[in-house]
């Protein structure tokens, strides 16, 4: 695996910038975290096209949809906690409700916003905006994907839900081959005993899982599903066919996310036996990022753990 | 009553020491927010050393005062407080932020023994605080809820929809104080979010101001009986402040909100704060 490893949000902070050099359209918003998100870093280059509106969420998202409706491209950046919890209305009543082309990048998602503990982490985010008519879900895994997943979101013409992380990850995605493409599931690794869909950071771990696996003699099919709505259907039934077992694997409540999603596919389209692997209804705490996902289950160790149960319960 | 000569020169004594163990604690973990801490160290000691009704013995006392952290950052400050007043061991402030703690980065009502209410979020201080007040007239109990909330704070709009239901409600049993340290998270409240004339703005929404230097145990002192002896309307006292007070190279900068010490700045910022180590 890669060694090279670099905070998710520095990526995403870079991206943005170099889309408001080429789209005058692109404008940001931020709640008094822009140090944080690092949409600073756009600020700074595009002041005037930049709106620090205090620590006011709900007013910052409600005013990205204002931009929208004359024709702006607003990318509106909070904490995931924050985007969901304080700008909650808006994004549904204004944003979902009329399709209006905002960008919402919720930064410091899942554990990632360790220390700061259970109310920093977002950990019902993607249940929420996968819940509104209209809205699209993408989790970014790594490095490589954060930039070509904002790219293709600052295309994408609608209302999307952009799912970041503060921590430094490793890259895992080959940039010279990986294709990124909202609403495409993508097979990384090969294998036909059972398939790990992960989403997020929790795609690193499911590759070390199946390489645990695979030293068991397991051979692990794993599928990165950085869109989670609308999400690809058709890459989840074949995996499900082909394999006969599955585990999701996200850095969010085992309720409404990833887990949901693909349950919610299979259960019409290819019913196989299912593990999800996430936070398990409980509040999270401060602490170490790495130390506080393994107390909460969202390692590889337990992702294996996972797969050897749902293998057990395969015919 | 005013605040006798040793009790002043008690409370300035322990606000140092509370200054220098915060660094230390900070620096030690490596993560935290020191700027918040540091500009409310005379208030919230000031309140715990000499206002407060409130007993370690009888945490859940009914009748207790209410304290509520509405700018949760500053937690290892409050958490610092309560252990000195016997709340909890002191040994436990190691652990602050580190998994298995009951020191969570932002108050935790349920994990903590003495915080009387979750808070990190911001905004959601006041309004808690004012449902507090209003059980404590239903009840006919006569415990006061004190609520410390940051100047930046101040922008969500909850404060105001709170402020407005408080003076509706003749909250007179209920006291904001800001900490205004006129620095928030991306930089001075001057660049992120203008505030023009708090004091003003809160007597528009029909508070009684009582405007104070924050570093002054006295003033703040002589504020809260103040607020305590006006009927009829809640008051909020504006305490100026300084963010990161105590430490040169934190004051009134906002990169010291919440970063981590370095070996340099540590011993520099020790030796500020009359200690060598
Ligand atoms: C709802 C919400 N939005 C954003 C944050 C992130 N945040 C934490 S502290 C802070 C700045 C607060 O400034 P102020 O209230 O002035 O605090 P102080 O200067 O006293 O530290 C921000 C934006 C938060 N904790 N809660
Ligand atoms: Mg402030």
């Amino acid at each position: 695996m890669n060694a090279v490893k670099k905070a998710i949000r520095d990526v995403y902070g870079d991206t943005l910038a170099q889309l408001g050099r080429e789209n005058p359209d692109i404008v940001a918003l931020d709640a008094d975290v822009g140090s944080s998100s690092k949409s600073i870093v756009f600020g700074k280059e595009f002041p005037k096209r930049y709106f620090n509106v205090g620590v006011a969420e709900a007013n910052m998202v409600a005013m990205a949809a204002g931009l929208a409706t004359a024709g702006k491209i607003p990318f509106a950046n909070t904490f995931a906690a924050f985007m969901v919890l304080r700008a909650a209305d808006p994004v549904r009543s204004l944003i979902a409700y009329t399709g209006l082309n905002v960008k919402l990048a919720g930064t410091y998602a899942g554990l990632s916003d360790s220390y700061d503990g259970a109310s920093h982490h977002a950990i019902a985010d993607i249940a929420f905006m996968r819940a509104l008519p209209n809205m699209t879900v993408v989790s970014v895994s790594d490095p490589v994907e954060a930039e070509l997943a904002t790219r293709a979101v600052a295309e994408f013409k609608g209302p999307v839900y952009l799912r970041l992380s503060r921590a430094e990850v490793p890259v895992v995605l080959d940039k010279a081959t990986y294709k990124f493409e909202i609403g495409k599931g993508v097979t990384l690794r090969e294998g036909n005993d059972l398939t790990i869909v992960a989403t997020g950071y929790m795609l690193v771990k499911a590759l070390e899982a199946a390489e645990i696996l695979a030293d068991k003699g397991i051979r692990a099919r794993v599928v990165n599903i950085h869109t989670i709505k609308p999400i690809d259907r058709e890459l989840l039934i074949a995996s499900a066919r082909e394999t006969g077992a599955i585990v999701t694997a996200e850095e969010h409540n085992v309720y409404g996310g990833l887990g949901s999603a693909v349950a919610e596919v299979l259960s019409q389209g290819c019913p196989v036996p299912m593990e999800v692997v996430g936070v398990n209804d409980t509040f999270t705490e401060s602490g170490d990022y790495e130390k506080l996902l393994a107390k909460y289950g969202l390692s590889a160790a337990n992702i294996v753990a996972h797969a050897e149960k749902v293998l057990k319960r395969k015919d | 009553m005013s605040l006798s000569k040793a009790r002043k020169d008690y409370l300035e004594g322990l606000c140092q020491r509370l200054r220098q163990d915060l660094i230390k604690l900070l620096y030690s973990i490596q993560t935290g927010h020191p700027g918040g801490s540091l500009s409310s160290t005379e208030i919230m000691t000031t309140l715990y050393f000499e206002k407060l009704r409130v007993d370690p013995k009888n945490p859940k006392d009914p009748n207790r005062d209410r304290f509520i952290l509405g700018k949760g950052h500053a937690a290892p400050m409050l958490y610092q407080i309560l252990s000195e007043r016997g709340f909890f061991p002191q040994d436990d402030l190691a652990t602050l932020r580190q998994l298995d703690s009951h020191l969570q980065g932002h108050p935790c009502a349920k994990k903590t023994c003495g915080v009387e209410l979750s808070t990190g979020p911001l905004g959601l201080g006041l309004p808690a605080g004012l449902g507090m007040a209003m059980a404590a007239r239903l009840d006919n109990k006569d415990f006061r809820t004190y609520v410390l909330m940051g100047d930046g704070e101040l922008q969500e709009g909850i404060v105001w929809e709170a402020a407005m239901s408080a003076a509706k409600f003749g909250a007179d049993n209920l006291l904001v104080i800001v900490d205004n340290n006129g620095v928030q998270l991306d930089g001075t409240v001057a660049e992120i979010m203008p505030m023009g004339d708090i004091a003003a703005k809160w007597q528009a929404f029909g508070w009684n101001v009582i405007s104070i230097d924050g570093h002054c145990v006295e003033a703040v002192s002589d504020a809260i009986d103040l607020a305590a002896t006006v009927k009829g309307k809640p008051t909020v006292i504006v305490a100026k402040t300084v963010k990161g007070k105590g430490v040169s190279f934190m004051e009134g900068n906002s990169a010291w909100h919440g970063k981590p010490i370095s070996k340099d700045e540590y011993v520099n910022a020790m030796k500020e704060l009359g200690v060598n180590v």
